[in-house]
């Protein structure tokens, strides 16, 4: 199987660790991802804060080149790019005029037909079959703001009560635990700004993941991932705690159950490592 | 020949303004078939009517036109008008020259054409009028209420006692409905059960009310004064007419941890049961999906002790037919579940409030039982987890209701005084309690209502937030409830023991399917639809079916009760004659014409239409009881065999033909 492949600015950058364990997780699960010749950035929060225009066109063409490319879906790991490309391609599809005048913006064609997907949606529907049991393991699932949210644009899963990655680590047999943090904020893009806010709200996630049993985290977005794993060490030290709590992407808790090493999946490049996976 | 008068009315200055009415009147008097034609200021007083009557008589007039305002006002005036000199009443027709002409244009010149038109036209149409009786139908005088609760208990006796049978018909084992369950009623605190149980008492009693439980509508056939209902009794596994109640049955069965209905799973019941002590009848059913002589074999203690021998392991559902003139529907209410599987994908909001997650986030209904008298725990608040009495109580108003993105757009209306209700008696009871309430805005319109709501603030001490909880979360066997109080600007966070969702109220389950059988609208939620908002609040568009109670739309106890008497009311209207009399202007089918293709059989929304065989074909027939003249049949027969009486296609082309 072959899905087109939108990485955006993140798993290009920062987060290349996280490209490197989508890549590697879906190669083994027979999955080949084609990416968008000449993809743009999909606007973010920036474009949005600026000209509502500019954030529908920018993801626009991304959607341009993957309609011309012939492709149906399209998988874009980071939340923040699928969510604006979702809002997008929904706008475009449901406005005519608004199609027109992005087309011509864009200086391609666009319809809004491609199903945007995230990297949970492409886990639920393979056959996942553990060769390796993940002992010693309890996760705590962490969705963050955007994957589920705003419900009316992304309809994927229950937006305050979300249970589809508890449900996929639950066929590979992964403990997971109930938790609070579940869907709070992390922060985001708050980091660069205002590290003060994003220190308290990632000491309050993993304080509470702790509380209920867990021994590490499970995100799906690199954003979640930079507040929770790079800032790690600046929480403990502003806290004067010491938390050591791994923070995994999905595909890394996938992979290592489908026998791929913690190397392979970059795991060994995060921040917070378990001395087994360094 | 044609014998027509034509009157034409300035309605003081409202036509005489704008049209000139002695031409209007002019032209018409050289219409062909008309014998006369007059002007007056008003047609519709006396001496105008008097001046109808006289000219019928004078003139020995075969058809009248009224050319004045819309049929609406005033065709019923001058249709008694013309009867009272001996016209027959269908052959007057109003010529609109107010609404659809003078009303509306400026330009004298013009309007006078356009009236002269309008008059030409119903000329035209008169001529081909001819008389029409109206119709008579027999009536039934016996009702049918579907529903046990306090609407149809009380339209149930108000029938009765106007002097008609009844069938009362309730799909749970006792009638009681909602209101048995609560504790106490706003805005006065008194029990509900002690107000309820006693006219339950008089249902079961009463000489004249025919009473079906653990019974549901299964088909409805014919038409106002003369239906005929399919009532299906489920199988019961008891002979009511043998037992007494005595209660050896239930005390008997092993099977004690089922959760029981009556108290919304706060409490639990056997597999044979009354739903509660003062249930009417007072008579036990098996439950048997939970019975294990019904599932397995074996067991059959209740049996083994019953006295009257009135326990029947093979008992069956039955249907059973009674012959009605008229039908209440009265299905009341059910409550909006969260975090459940639901059909419609719009109803699976607040996944945040963790209701069937954490044991102690509970519904309104479950509330009531937690606190009645009657209810699980005697009347002790105990919380369902650990069954401690809670100190902090937080009441979350608004769930699912007013909430487009999540929920229902609509205000289910009795939560903001049910949440004050419930404030006062948490602290009556508990006295050194927090009860906090968060809420959009307070909806306490009616007697004594705000005086109510106030009382739970200032005397009882309910803690009110303007604002909505966006978390429950649960940590150390405290509800961690996080939310806004939005006039003071600040995030709101308390550490409560229980909390209480006041759910959206929503129509009882399987209304609509029965609405189908009844042939009556029901709105985009579910909710039944009245005839008219203001005019017809209890009837529906199906003659002969009437609504009442929360089946209608979110109501509280002294509303339900008093649209229940007004449907009663409507029905012995109904029943006050022998027979009906309904306006003829219905549908006919012209059977030597018909080819029986039955496309108006199928298109008919009143089910009006039957497929009749004649000597040597089928044909369609319009069944008079059932019309209601809507005309579908007319546009969709390709034999052009049916017409509306009195709006005869040959009548429409005439009007058509005389403006061409």
């Amino acid at each position: 199987m072959t899905i087109a492949y939108y990485p955006g600015c993140a798993l290009h950058g920062s987060s290349n660790d996280y490209e490197q364990s989508v890549r590697a997780c879906l190669k083994v699960l027979g999955v080949e991802l084609k990416e968008l010749d000449d993809w743009i950035c999909c606007g973010a929060t920036a474009a949005h804060s600026i000209n509502a225009k500019l954030a529908i066109a920018l993801p626009a063409r991304n959607l341009a080149i993957a309609e011309r490319s012939g492709s149906q879906e399209l998988l874009a790991p980071c939340p923040m790019c699928s969510m604006e490309l979702m809002k997008a391609a929904q706008q475009i599809r449901s406005d005519d005029r608004l199609q027109a005048e992005i087309s011509s913006i864009v200086e391609l064609e666009v319809t809004g037909s491609t199903r945007i997907l995230n990297l949970i949606q492409v886990f639920e529907r393979l056959d996942l079959k553990p060769s390796k049991p993940l002992s010693g393991i309890i996760a705590a699932c962490y969705y963050g703001c955007l994957l589920t949210r705003p419900a009316e644009i992304v309809r994927f899963d229950d937006p305050e009560a979300p249970m589809s990655m508890e449900t996929i680590l639950g066929r590979l047999g992964v403990k997971t635990v109930d938790w609070n943090y579940r869907t709070e904020c992390c922060g985001g893009g708050k980091t660069m700004c205002d590290e003060e806010t994003v220190l308290e709200l990632s000491h309050k996630i993993l304080s509470n993941a702790r509380a209920h049993g867990a021994n590490c985290l499970v995100v799906a977005c690199p954003m979640c991932h930079v507040n929770l794993d790079m800032k790690q060490g600046a929480v403990n030290h502003r806290f004067q705690v010491r938390h050591d709590m791994p923070v995994y992407y999905l595909s890394d808790l996938i992979g290592l159950a489908l026998g791929l090493t913690p190397q392979e999946l970059g795991i060994d490049r995060h921040f917070v490592v378990r001395p087994e996976h360094g | 020949m044609a014998r027509i008068g034509v009157f034409v009315c300035w309605c003081g200055e409202n036509i005489a303004r704008t049209v000139d009415v002695a031409q209007v009147a002019e032209a018409a008097a050289s219409l062909p078939g008309v014998r006369c034609s007059v002007h007056y200021k008003y047609m519709c007083s006396d001496p105008g009517q008097a001046m109808v009557r006289e000219k019928i008589e004078q003139e020995r007039l075969t058809g009248v036109v009224v050319a004045s305002c819309s049929p609406h006002m005033h065709l019923k005036t001058f249709r008694r008008a013309a009867a009272s000199a001996g016209l027959n009443p269908f052959l007057v027709e109003m010529a609109n020259i107010r609404e659809h002409c003078s009303w509306v244009h400026h330009d004298r010149e013009s309007a006078t054409r356009k009236a002269i038109d309008i008059v030409r036209m119903a000329v035209a149409k008169v001529r081909h009028h001819h008389a029409l009786e109206p119709i008579r139908v027999p009536v039934t005088r016996r009702a049918l209420v579907i529903g046990g609760g306090v609407a149809g208990i009380q339209a149930a006796l108000d029938i009765a006692d106007a002097g008609y049978e009844v069938v009362l018909v309730e799909k749970e084992p006792s009638i009681g409905g909602k209101m048995a369950g609560l504790s106490e009623t706003f805005p006065t605190l008194d029990c509900s059960q002690c107000i309820l149980t006693p006219r339950m008492v008089e249902v079961g009693q009463h000489p004249r009310i025919k009473l079906y439980t653990f019974s549901e509508v299964e088909n409805v056939d014919g038409y106002v004064g003369n239906f005929r209902v399919a009532i299906r009794k489920k199988a019961r596994y008891v002979d009511i007419e043998k037992c007494t109640g005595c209660g050896e049955c239930w005390n008997v069965c092993p099977w004690k941890k089922i959760p029981s209905e009556f108290d919304y799973g706060m409490g639990f019941r056997r597999a044979i049961y009354i739903p509660f002590p003062q249930a009417v009848p007072a008579r036990p059913v098996i439950d048997k999906e939970n019975c294990v002589k019904l599932l397995k074999g074996g067991c059959g203690l209740c049996a083994k002790k019953c006295p009257r021998g009135a326990i029947n392991f093979e008992d069956a559902d039955q249907i059973v037919e009674e012959s009605v003139g008229a039908i209440v529907v009265a299905t009341g209410y059910s409550l909006y579940q969260i975090g459940q599987d639901q059909p419609d994908p719009r109803l699976r909001g607040y996944g945040e409030y963790g209701y069937g997650k954490y044991r102690d986030v509970i519904d309104g209904l479950q509330f009531e039982r937690l606190i009645s008298a009657s209810g699980p725990t005697g009347g002790e608040l105990k919380r369902p987890s650990d069954g401690k009495t809670p100190r902090v109580v937080v009441f979350i108003s608004c769930v699912g209701s007013r909430d487009n993105a999540k929920g229902l757009s609509y205000c289910s209306k009795i939560c903001c005084m049910y949440v004050a209700k419930h404030t006062m008696l948490y602290r009556h009871k508990v006295h050194d309690g927090e009860a906090h309430v968060f809420y959009m805005d307070i909806r306490a319109g009616g007697k004594s209502y705000d005086e109510f709501v106030r009382r739970a603030i200032e005397q009882d001490g309910a803690q009110y937030h303007r604002g909505r909880v966006s978390k429950i979360t649960q940590e150390d066997g405290k509800l961690i409830v996080r939310g806004a109080d939005t006039l003071t600007g600040a995030p709101v966070t308390i550490q409560a023991d229980l909390v209480v969702l006041a759910t959206a109220i929503r129509p009882a389950p399987g209304v609509e399917a029965l609405a189908q059988k009844l042939n009556i609208g029901y709105d985009e939620h579910g909710f039944l639809l009245e005839s008219h908002p203001k005019l017809r609040p209890v009837e529906t568009n199906t003659a002969g079916v009437f609504i009442c109670g929360a089946a209608h739309g979110p109501k509280d106890i002294p509303e339900s009760v008093a649209q229940a008497s007004a449907a009663a009311s409507k029905v012995a209207v109904l029943f006050a004659n022998q027979e009906l009399t309904r306006d003829p202007e219905i549908a006919r089918i012209h059977e030597a014409t018909c080819a029986a293709c039955f496309t108006c059989y199928r298109a008919c929304p009143y089910h009006a239409i039957e497929k009749v065989q004649l000597k040597h074909k089928w044909t369609a027939r319009v069944n008079p009881g059932l019309c209601m003249g809507c005309g579908t049949c007319v546009a969709v027969c390709p034999s052009k065999s049916a017409d509306i009486e009195g709006f005869t296609e040959q009548q429409i082309y005439s009007m058509v033909e005389a403006l061409a």
